[in-house]
Parts: C-alpha cells; sequence; structure tokens
C-alpha cells in the first residue's frame, strides 16, 4: 500500500488530486479513516457528484485492483458471493463413476468397498469448483484491493443482510467449505442515491459519506483538473452558470460529472468563452429532462449575467 | 476527554442523532487515532463515524459547533486612573485579608485575569455539580448556583466582604476588583449552563411535544392548533416517508412447489441436459391499489383537515391510489393531492368542495355512476368520514355493490364508538359492509392503522 499518502489527511488530499481527483477535506477524512479503522464507508450523493470515482482514484492511488459490483433488484448470493460449476461437477461425477468399478472390483465385500470410497476423498465440493464472484474474488485478494459496490440501494433487503458478515468481518461462509476470511481486508466502498433507506444495522458497520455538490471554488478546480485545456475565463463562466442553474426549481439538477462534460463539449466546438447562443444549443448536455430545457432557455441570457457576477 | 466525548455523544443523542454504542466506540478509536489538535479534522472523522444520513450530518454539525464553542472570557482590566487625579493607592494583597484569601483559587484566577484557567475551572466545577444531567428549562437557575457554588463563589464573597474591612485604600481596591470579576463569573455560568441546556435538552423538549401531539386527538374543539400543525405535518410526512419504504416496493416472492418448466429447461442447457437448478414459479407481490374517500363537509369541520392530510400521506405511500372528497358530492381530488404540496392541497380541496352540507346518499351515487369501474377484486376502499348524513337516504344498496366488488372496505370514523348510533349517524347501518371500522383520530392510530391496513386489507 502507498502509506506516504495514508499518512496524514493532508498528504490524502494531495495524494487524491495526483491521480485527478479534487476531495474537499470531509472527503480525504472520511477515506482516512475507513482505511485506518478498516471499515468499509457508505458514500452518498445525487447521481454525478463523483461517489464511483472516488473509489476508483482510490484504487489508482494504492495502486490496488478494483472490483466492482453493480447491485440490482434480484442479486443474491450466487451472483455475488460465489457459484458451483455444475458442468465441470458433472464431468467429474462422470470420471469417477467410470473409475469406480475399476477401483473397487477387487473389494472383498461392500464394507470394504465403502471403505474404499471413503478414503478416495471427495472433491464434489472443494475450491477448484468454487466459481468466485465479486465478493469472494475481493476476500481472495492476498494483496488487498478495493471493492466497490455500487448502488447498494437497488438490492433487496434479504442482500443487504447478507453483506453484513462480508463486511463487518471481511469473511463469508460456504456451508459446504467452511468460512472464507480476507487476508487483508480490501477498502470497501458503498455507493447509495437513496433510493430507499438503509438499514440500521448496515449503516452502523460502515462510516458515512454524503457528497453535496461542490462549492463554486471546489467545483472550478475539478473541471480544471478534469479538462487540463480548458480556459481559466471559461471555467469561470461555466462553473457560474451551472452554480445559478442549481438554484432554480429543476427536475435534475446538474451535477458535476455534468458541468465536466459541458466542458469537454465546449472544447470540442472551441468555445472560449460562453454567450447566450453557445448556452443554447448546447444546453442539452447539462440539462436531462425536456421541461427543464424549456424552463431554463428563456432564461439563459440573463442567468449568464448572474454568472458573469458571481465570485 | 474520555469524559468529554461521553458527553458530546449525549448531546448528539439529544439532538436526534442516533449513536449505538459500536459507533462510539469507532468514535473513540477515531479520536485515539488524529487527536483533538485540529478542530476541522475532528469534526470530519467524527462526523464519518457518527452521522448516518444527510439529516444526520446536519444536526451533527450543529451539535457540534455547540458542543465545542469555548468563548474566550473577558475580564476586565483594572479601570485606568482617573484623569488628573492622583495615582490610585495600591492595592491590598490576597494575603493581607487573610490566610484562607491566599489559598482561594478563584480569586487568584479572577485578579490575574486569566481566563484559560476559569474556563478550566468552570469545566471542572460543572462536572462536580453535573450540569450536563439537564432535562428541563426549569432546572436552569438552580444549576447555575449549583455551579457557583462548586466554584467557590462563596469563598470570594467572603473575602470582598473582608477586604472592605481593611484598613486603608487598597482595601477596597481589591474588593472592587474581585466584585467585577465575580459579576463576570456568575454571568458566565449563566451563559455555561444556557448552553448546556440547548445542547441537552432543548431537543428533548421537541421530542416530547411531538410524542404528546402524536397522540393528540385531532377532531378536537378548533382543530389543530396553528403552532403545532407544522410539527405534525413533519410527523405525517416522517410516517408515510417509513411506509413508503416498507411497502411500495414491489416483490418477488418464490412460489414453493410450482416448477417453472420452461425456465428449468433453458437453464439445464448448460448442463447437458441435467436440471440442476430448479426454477419455481415466482408471484410478482402487486402493489396495493386503493380508493379512499373523504368526508369534508361541515360535520366533520374540525377533523377535515386531519382526514385530507391522511388522505395526502397515503397519496405519497400508496402508487396506485384514486383519492375523492366529498359533502354533498363527490370528486375525485387525485390531482391537487399531486400537484401541491401538503398545505395547499389540504386548502384547495377544501375551498373546491368543503364544509357544505353531508349527503352520504347523494355522494355514493356520484361514485357509483362515474367511478364505480375503478372498483375490482384487488381494490382496497377506504371511507373516512363520521358518517353523519343529515337523516339523507344513506343509499346502503350501493354500499353493499361496494362491498361485494372490492376485495376490502375500511371505514375510518373519527368519532369514538359509542357515537356511532346517536343523532343521524348511520355508522351502524354501514357496519355491516365494512370489513373493517374503526375509530381514528390521533397521528398514533392513523399510522397504526396504515399499517394495518397495508399488511392485511391489500393484495400481497
Amino acid at each position: 500500500m502507498d502509506s506516504d499518502s495514508f499518512a496524514s489527511v493532508d498528504a490524502l488530499v494531495q495524494g487524491l488530486a495526483g491521480v485527478g481527483y479534487i476531495a474537499s477535506r470531509r472527503i480525504a477524512t472520511a477515506l482516512y479513516m475507513s482505511v485506518h479503522l478498516q471499515k468499509p464507508i457508505l458514500v452518498e450523493g445525487v447521481a454525478g457528484v463523483g461517489k464511483t470515482e472516488l473509489a476508483l482514484s482510490t484504487a489508482t492511488l494504492l495502486g490496488l485492483p478494483l472490483i466492482r459490483m453493480q447491485c440490482y433488484e434480484g442479486l443474491d448470493e450466487s451472483k455475488a458471493l460465489y457459484e458451483w460449476k455444475y458442468g465441470k461437477q458433472l464431468l467429474y461425477t462422470q470420471i469417477l463413476k467410470d473409475r469406480m468399478g475399476a477401483e473397487l472390483a477387487d473389494a472383498a465385500g461392500m464394507d470394504e468397498a465403502m471403505e474404499r470410497l471413503h478414503g478416495m476423498g471427495d472433491m464434489f465440493f472443494s475450491e477448484p469448483f468454487l466459481e468466485p464472484r465479486p465478493l469472494m474474488k475481493a476476500l481472495r485478494e492476498d494483496d488487498g484491493c478495493v471493492l466497490l459496490i455500487d448502488e447498494i440501494d437497488k438490492s433487496d433487503e434479504a442482500f443487504e443482510a447478507f453483506l453484513l458478515e462480508v463486511l463487518s468481518a471481511y469473511q463469508a461462509s460456504v456451508p459446504e467449505l467452511g468460512v472464507i476470511k480476507a487476508k487483508t481486508p480490501p477498502i470497501v466502498f458503498l455507493t447509495s442515491n437513496n433510493v430507499r433507506d438503509l438499514g440500521d444495522a448496515l449503516k452502523r458497520r460502515c462510516l458515512h459519506l454524503h457528497i453535496p455538490l461542490p462549492e463554486a471554488s471546489l467545483e472550478r478546480r475539478i473541471v480544471a483538473s478534469r479538462v487540463p485545456n480548458i480556459e481559466e475565463r471559461l471555467t469561470h463562466q461555466l462553473v457560474g452558470f451551472v452554480q445559478a442553474l442549481r438554484q432554480m426549481d429543476l427536475r435534475k439538477s446538474p451535477s458535476i460529472s455534468e458541468t465536466v462534460d459541458w466542458a469537454r463539449a465546449l472544447i470540442l466546438m472551441h468555445a472560449d468563452s460562453l454567450d447566450a447562443a453557445m448556452v443554447r444549443d448546447t444546453l442539452n448536455v447539462i440539462l436531462k429532462y425536456e421541461q427543464d430545457i424549456q424552463m431554463v432557455e428563456p432564461q439563459v441570457s440573463e442567468l449568464l449575467r448572474t454568472a458573469q457576477t458571481t465570485p | 476527554m474520555q469524559h468529554q466525548m461521553e458527553d458530546f455523544i449525549r448531546a448528539l443523542r439529544a439532538a436526534d442523532v442516533k449513536v449505538s454504542p459500536a459507533e462510539s466506540i469507532d468514535a473513540h478509536e477515531a479520536v485515539a487515532r488524529i487527536g483533538y489538535a485540529d478542530r476541522e479534522l475532528l469534526k470530519d472523522a467524527l462526523c464519518a463515524t457518527l452521522a448516518k444520513s444527510e439529516d444526520e450530518v446536519a444536526r451533527f454539525d450543529r451539535a457540534f459547533d455547540n458542543f465545542f464553542a469555548r468563548d474566550p472570557f473577558d475580564f476586565a482590566t483594572p479601570p485606568p486612573p482617573p484623569e488628573g487625579g492622583e495615582a490610585p493607592p495600591p492595592e491590598a494583597r490576597l494575603e493581607d485579608v487573610s490566610e484562607e484569601a491566599a489559598g482561594s483559587e478563584l480569586a487568584q484566577i479572577i485578579l490575574a485575569g486569566d481566563s484559560t484557567a476559569l474556563s478550566q475551572a468552570m469545566e471542572r466545577a460543572a462536572q462536580a455539580a453535573q450540569v450536563s444531567e439537564i432535562r428541563l428549562s426549569t432546572q436552569k437557575s438552580r444549576l447555575t448556583r449549583r455551579l457557583l457554588d462548586e466554584m467557590g463563589v462563596a469563598e470570594i464573597e467572603k473575602i470582598i466582604s473582608q477586604a472592605r474591612r481593611l484598613e486603608g485604600e487598597g482595601g477596597n481596591a481589591l474588593a472592587d476588583r474581585l466584585e467585577a470579576g465575580r459579576k463576570i463569573v456568575a454571568a458566565e455560568a449563566q451563559r455555561y449552563v444556557q448552553r448546556q441546556h440547548d445542547l441537552y435538552a432543548s431537543e428533548s423538549g421537541r421530542q416530547l411535544r411531538e410524542e404528546l401531539l402524536a397522540r393528540k386527538a385531532l377532531n378536537a374543539e378548533g382543530g389543530i392548533d396553528p403552532v403545532d400543525l407544522q410539527v405534525m405535518q413533519a410527523l405525517v410526512r416522517k410516517m408515510a416517508k417509513r411506509l413508503a419504504d416498507r411497502y411500495s416496493r414491489r416483490r418477488n416472492r418464490a412460489r414453493r412447489g410450482h416448477l417453472d418448466v420452461r425456465r428449468t429447461l433453458r437453464q439445464s442447457m448448460a448442463y447437458g441436459g441435467v436440471p440442476f437448478n430448479v426454477v419455481w414459479k415466482t408471484e410478482r407481490v402487486d402493489k396495493p391499489k386503493i380508493i379512499a374517500i373523504c368526508d369534508v363537509s361541515k360535520s366533520v369541520a374540525a377533523a377535515a383537515q386531519f382526514l385530507l392530510t391522511f388522505l395526502y400521506s397515503l397519496n405519497e405511500v400508496v402508487d396506485r391510489m384514486d383519492a375523492y372528497a366529498f359533502s354533498g358530492r363527490m370528486i375525485p381530488v387525485n390531482q391537487i393531492l399531486d400537484e401541491h404540496g401538503v398545505d395547499k392541497a389540504i386548502l384547495e380541496v377544501l375551498k373546491l368542495i368543503g364544509f357544505q352540507q353531508t349527503d352520504y346518499g347523494r355522494a355514493l351515487q356520484d361514485f357509483a355512476e362515474n367511478h364505480l369501474d375503478k372498483l375490482d377484486r384487488h381494490t382496497t376502499v377506504i371511507f373516512l368520514g363520521d358518517a353523519r348524513s343529515n337523516y339523507a337516504d344513506p343509499r346502503l344498496d350501493i354500499m353493499r355493490t361496494i362491498h361485494e366488488r372490492s376485495r376490502s372496505v375500511i371505514w375510518l370514523n373519527p368519532e369514538p364508538e359509542s357515537y356511532w348510533n346517536q343523532g343521524d349517524s348511520v355508522m351502524n347501518r354501514y357496519l355491516p359492509f365494512c370489513h373493517l371500522a374503526k375509530t381514528c383520530n390521533t397521528l398514533d392510530q392513523l399510522e397504526r392503522i396504515i399499517e394495518d391496513v397495508l399488511r392485511q386489507y391489500v393484495p400481497h
């Protein structure tokens, strides 16, 4: 593990900036605590504020593999933890059957045959036949890894309960084999869009981090880091405009990912400053609903003016 | 410091941030890791370990700032000598007064003007006086007095009177400075206790009010107190969210014993036709379908607001709900409930149709003529009203039709059962056509009944 970056919160902020993630101190502190206390971290916030990105950046920073599990309704342990390789098990039993006749042919009686059968060793439920799924893979990474459990709120309550063992003890029980324990506990991120409230038991086991929409200065730094060759004046106008949009009563306020996309789009169009016509043409990059676009369009000039005046 | 963390966690709990023992252990570990030196760091680290939702983060921030606020004490320096006058005589020293006085810690602190030492002394005294155990605002003055006693203010008063008796001007000067210092200490103690009250007690007062409100009969004379209205609506919203969480998701349930042949065969193809995975048929659990009919006439005027609030929260919880309101005639109000916030929606409905003469028969007839097709065997019908029909024909025949066509009929009546067949109430005549009829006039009852309704009387 790149322990330098995790020596202090400030070092972590810089480390993350080095891999292109501009973090506020609160984000860095939460991550710092999570690594040092070995607790999973539950990241909440509206779509597009960089929840998933935080996990990706942490993996890059630490040079660890990232194992990602997307949650959805109906996700169960055979897709999340492990599955038996049925086909191979089937072949195994067939081979076993073929060999058995030869092995047992000279057995004196039934008792001896059974004795030998027990002596042959039971492979049927054993590691080679285990098909590891994301959680199991994460537990078996000997040098540790970053495990991202994305959109946990989309999964069922039953699955949430099933996760508790993995999250608190970093181990999983396979009934046929016993308990599989992680050598190096993975760094676990869970993300949630608040589709539903998560259970208290799960929340209790995690550190909690809520990522709000950023302030203008932070957002400018994020844009500058993500879109390297952007002019400072354009960044200023663009962020000011998006910040003004967030004050409005929209169905879906633009979040950071939209700001960054917009900045990239404007660079593609060789814009070096914002004007009303340009904004109208590219409004569909930041607003995702027709009603929102219709509502904003007439006010574009005015919003641009407020964007200019904001510090 | 251990002690301070425990106090802080208590303050958090008082501020409605749920902190479990395990989480407080986490918090202690976090503090052990980062120390107390950097306040912002401490705040962020504790926030990550203790506050577990967006609301809680906001409440945590408030409690933290309040708890760790330590404004420096302001000691008045001795007044400058009056202009043109001669320099004041040198002050007497504590040792001149008495041996006891020389030993008084507080007196020394005051004379030295050492605010850090004073705040430490106050902190110690507060622990001894158990100021943080404050629960009610009426305890404030008593606790302030206890705090001052613990700090040794009585001693100071003794020293002052002794100093005044000393010979020469010096004694008086000393007494004046001690007096001024004592006043500052007293004021600080008062502020300290006030802050402790804000931290530990103000929220519990609010919780108490919420609890009382939840049990208050909402059809009492004059309806709901405007002061309480906001709290109540917040309560209703909380309740609606809780219920929505539990019931609005669609669930698939495996039906044991019914083989899904098609999917089993498809799955078995990977294994050479051996059906390793047996797939059972699942049942899709339907979201509840509800028709709610709400009486907003004159006779339920006091309760109308409450009933509509209920209707509103139900509308938020249940996706497939049709809402109707009536006094004399019946109108669908779904659109109004969807478009407006709770206050506005209630006002709109009342403006449209509220407070007219009740006629249950007429309203039922409207329903039968226009909306009867909405009823099927999956529908639960909920009536909200007092069944006081001004002696008009109650149209029991329509009620029977509704009863026969729907899955269940539930009647929630704001009046207690003993009133149900008095005066113009036809409740008892409607009763045979209801699967469930209950009194419902407090928020507590309301929540319990909605739970019942969702659990038993809607298909699942």
